[in-house]
């Protein structure tokens, strides 16, 4: 019944794991690894001979009792956080993750500078302001 | 000088489209290496047709090129005769045939010739993923202590060698 469902499925059926839990935990973890070749596809989504290579790595990790974060950190070890489609919080990328925020927050300090630097209540008429405004009028006031 | 505020965006715009300048002139499939300065994994690898392969035990005490290439790579051809060059200066050249087919490799290597001090033949690929390799060709400068002091990825060109690695190698050389 899936079959139709994933007609682009990179993984092989020869690759897959017996056990559908552990199997689950590798495509998981692979979902989240860069594939090294095209850089903007996970190696569970790629062709390439090297994804597959990995995605077998992972799951002879699993199946050797690697933690998923444990299966993560092995390729991480060896090709760097460039292999995290998600980057962690680091010095090299904390500009990266609060960049959204510090940019609303400047703009919502703005907003706030110039709300109050607008003057709020409108001054009073002096005496001669009102006698102006009354000949103006006329009698319609 | 109040009115100068407006030109606060425009400032920032043009500082944005600085960086993104920058951006443009960088190579995004240039991928830093995180093995420089870390010993060289450890692998004990067989050799191509019979003849002996070798370990990484075996290829420290002196500084030296470690290349990995495979038959079926389109770009190794074209690096191959610098790799000669290289050994005739006096530089050990180690080579690691990864991902292939070692009859295949052993064919290459008949046909372009062998300038190789030793051959492994890594076909599972594993000792390439063990040092952080993405394709072939790639080339690691490994000093005497056996850490991995450069990384060079794609194929040597004579500027590479002449502008970057023969120095380094030179530099290694003389460190006690």
């Amino acid at each position: 019944m899936g079959l139709w469902a994933t007609p682009t499925l990179a993984v092989l059926p020869s690759e897959q794991l017996k056990d559908p839990a552990l199997e689950a935990r590798a495509r998981a973890v692979s979902a989240g690894l860069r594939c090294v070749v095209c850089q903007n596809q996970s190696i569970d989504d790629s062709d390439a001979p090297l994804a597959h290579d990995l995605r077998v790595l992972v799951r002879e990790r699993i199946v050797a009792g690697d933690t998923d974060a444990q299966a993560t950190q092995y390729l991480v070890d060896r090709y760097g956080h460039y292999v995290l489609l998600k980057p962690p919080f680091e010095t090299a990328t904390w500009l990266l993750w609060l960049g959204p925020a510090l940019v609303l927050a400047g703009g919502a300090g703005g907003i706030v500078l110039w709300l109050r630097r607008r003057p709020t209540a409108v001054p009073a008429l002096a005496a001669d302001e009102e006698a102006e405004v009354a000949r103006l009028l006329g009698d319609n006031r | 000088m109040k009115r100068l505020i407006f030109l606060v965006p425009v400032v920032l715009f043009a500082a944005l489209i600085a960086v993104f300048a920058h951006g443009l002139t960088q190579d995004p499939s240039r991928i830093p290496s995180v093995m420089i300065d870390r010993p060289l994994p450890t692998f004990e690898l067989a050799g191509l047709d019979g003849k002996p392969g070798f370990a990484s035990s075996d290829v420290a005490g002196e500084p030296h090129l470690l290349n990995l290439f495979a038959s079926w790579c389109a770009a190794c051809p074209q690096e191959h005769p610098m790799l000669f060059q290289i050994a005739a200066s006096g530089v050990p050249v180690f080579g690691i045939d990864w991902k292939d087919d070692p009859a295949a490799a052993a064919k290459w290597l008949a046909q372009l010739g062998n300038p190789y001090r030793r051959i492994a033949a890594d076909p599972t690929a594993r000792t390439g993923i063990d040092l952080g390799v993405t394709g072939v060709p790639e080339t690691f400068v490994v000093d005497k202590h056996g850490r991995i002091r450069y990384k060079q990825t794609g194929p040597i060109t004579a500027a590479d060698w002449s502008g970057t690695l023969q120095p380094m190698l030179a530099k290694l050389r003389s460190e006690a």
